[in-house]
């Protein structure tokens, strides 16, 4: 007689260490073997798009802040613009140049998260310590500029809440003289860890066309060794004026598409981002930051959709005016809601502790995927 | 490449009065107008077709157009009776590099539009999204349950409604705010 089997359900948070917030994933498993991930949202649940409708189109920027705390910068920066498109504003050069460059501070920030949390996760304790402590660096500087830590509503509707301190300039170009050393200590603490490269090389492989049907962007998408950079391919603000190069994965440890490789385009990519910043902080043109804010924001009738190219991939905002001061409708294109759809197609097959390093390796801030 | 014109012009050649018109008086973007239970047909060639290649999905947004009557009920709250929502697909093509917006509009009484779940795997939670949000049902979608809302929220309670309601009580228990 056949003995009878059956799966087993196993509920991994919502309150987990590894789960980056409060994320509950439904763990089907045959043995230690994950059959099916049914991930479960919406604990973080805010109502971002309700709120929005019920404000003005300047007092939604600090609701884009709480979205992806780790780069709300990136949130700021891509609502801002989708409502001077809407509006046809042109902001001074002066607020471009600071725009991208607390952009990309923001982006190197957020990153030093990721890959700290990554490895943290899977046992390596070390680096996230060093990472956070650069980290901390950026976040004052941006606080000596805008007096805020993490939610900043620092750009507003046609540019910025307050000039860049005087400090300002010394200090990033101390910082990214400084940095390059730290992700030297990077690679050699952690990407070219043997236990790490054991981890996460082969785990999670994302084939490209698996990937952009599930519509995965960021470095998620480069990961499987896809060239697209919304910097770059669909350019916005002025970043087709400076020279950058889009790291993609190459599958050096294992396949082309694996966790490791997700890992390795975020170390790659903060290297490009300092590059990005070095040529901007020199050219920063004298202006007044506050010229082109409208007193009184009344877009014509219509649609926009308007995407920026944050840490963690293509963050859209559609906005619907119907003529008024507030927005009639804001969808948002979240990165990370659409990002882990992918995590059931990624596990299957794996090890229970493997969930954990494909979790860490999509990188997810839960503010962003529930709003 | 191919602008918003040409690819309505192609859309109109294969499915004739499926398309029904194509809004170029927007500050932004033209916006291309479908029936919404021809919808699975026409994103699938958009996506198969070697000229079009929209490959990836960017975004789904479910909208309440309020475009109704606007009544009071019996407790003296305006409600809104008749009208339509509508869903936006904002399509792009990482091959050939164009855009294109699609809009389909379904009555507010009965929004059924079909879900284009197995042309973009993107679109599975987005369509949940909207029925959460808005309340369109996405015909043949394989899985639509709540996804942002708690399983147990009212079941005809839609929140990004226009003429939504704060409910009093949750399960019983009151809303203090």
């Amino acid at each position: 007689m056949a003995l009878k089997t059956e799966t087993m359900v196993l509920n991994m948070g919502p309150q987990h260490p590894s789960t980056h917030g409060v994320l509950r994933l439904e763990l089907e498993l045959d043995g230690e073997l994950i059959v099916n991930v049914k991930p479960h949202l919406g604990y973080l649940h805010r109502c971002f798009e309700k709120h929005a409708e019920a404000m003005q189109y300047n007092q939604v920027i600090p609701y884009t802040d709480r979205m992806d705390y780790l780069a709300s910068m990136g949130n700021n920066f891509g609502y801002v613009l989708a409502v001077e498109k809407l509006l046809g504003i042109q902001v001074p050069e002066r607020v471009e140049y600071i725009r991208v460059i607390m952009a990309e501070l923001q982006r190197i920030a957020s990153h030093c998260v990721a890959l700290g949390t990554n490895g943290a996760d899977i046992g390596a304790l070390t680096p996230f310590l060093y990472l956070f402590r650069d980290r901390e660096y950026i976040l004052s500087i941006i606080e000596e500029t805008c007096g805020a830590r993490m939610l900043y509503n620092y750009m507003w509707v046609g540019g910025l809440s307050h000039d860049i301190h005087p400090n300002f300039v010394r200090r990033t170009k101390e910082f990214t003289s400084y940095f390059k050393n730290t992700i030297v200590e990077l690679d050699n603490l952690l990407s070219y860890n043997k236990i790490f490269i054991e981890r996460t090389a082969n785990i999670g492989i994302l084939p490209a066309d698996t990937a952009i049907n599930y519509g995965a962007t960021g470095p998620m998408l480069r990961g499987s060794g896809v060239k697209f950079d919304l910097r770059k391919d669909d350019t916005y603000s002025i970043y087709n004026r400076f020279d950058f190069d889009i790291p993609v994965g190459k599958g050096l440890q294992g396949s082309v598409g694996d966790s490791w490789d997700r890992y390795y385009v975020r170390v790659r990519e903060m290297e490009q981002s300092l590059r990005i910043i070095e040529q901007a902080i020199d050219q920063i043109p004298e202006g007044d930051v506050h010229s082109a804010i409208p007193k009184r924001i009344k877009p014509p009738k219509g649609t926009v959709y308007s995407r920026v190219e944050n840490p963690r991939g293509e963050l859209g905002y559609f906005i619907i005016s119907d003529g008024n001061t507030n927005p009639f409708r804001v969808k948002v294109r979240a990165p990370s809601f659409v990002n882990l759809e992918i995590l059931g197609e990624l596990c299957k097959g794996h090890l229970v502790a493997d969930v954990i390093a494909i979790l860490g390796s999509i990188d997810i801030v839960l503010g962003e995927v529930d709003r | 490449m191919k602008n918003a014109e040409e690819i309505f012009e192609l859309l109109k050649q294969e499915f004739g009065d499926s398309i029904l018109s194509i809004d170029k008086d927007t500050p932004t973007e033209p916006i291309i107008s479908v029936e919404p239970l021809k919808i699975h047909i026409v994103s699938k060639f958009l996506r198969d077709n070697p000229e079009l290649q929209f490959d990836s999905l960017m975004c789904l947004s479910g909208v309440d157009d309020a475009n109704g009557k606007k009544v009071k009920d019996a407790e003296g709250y305006d409600v809104i009776e008749g009208g339509t929502l509508s869903v936006y697909y904002h399509l792009y093509s990482t091959v050939l590099r164009h855009k294109i917006t699609l809009k389909v509009s379904a009555p507010r009484e009965d929004a059924k539009v079909e879900s284009v779940e197995n042309v973009w795997k993107c679109a599975d939670w987005h369509e949940r999204e909207a029925f959460d949000m808005v309340g369109i049902v996405f015909v043949n979608h394989p899985d639509l349950r709540r996804i942002l809302m708690p399983y147990d929220w009212e079941e005809n309670s839609f929140p990004l409604r226009k003429d939504f309601k704060v409910p009093e009580f949750y399960q019983g228990m009151k809303i203090p705010y």
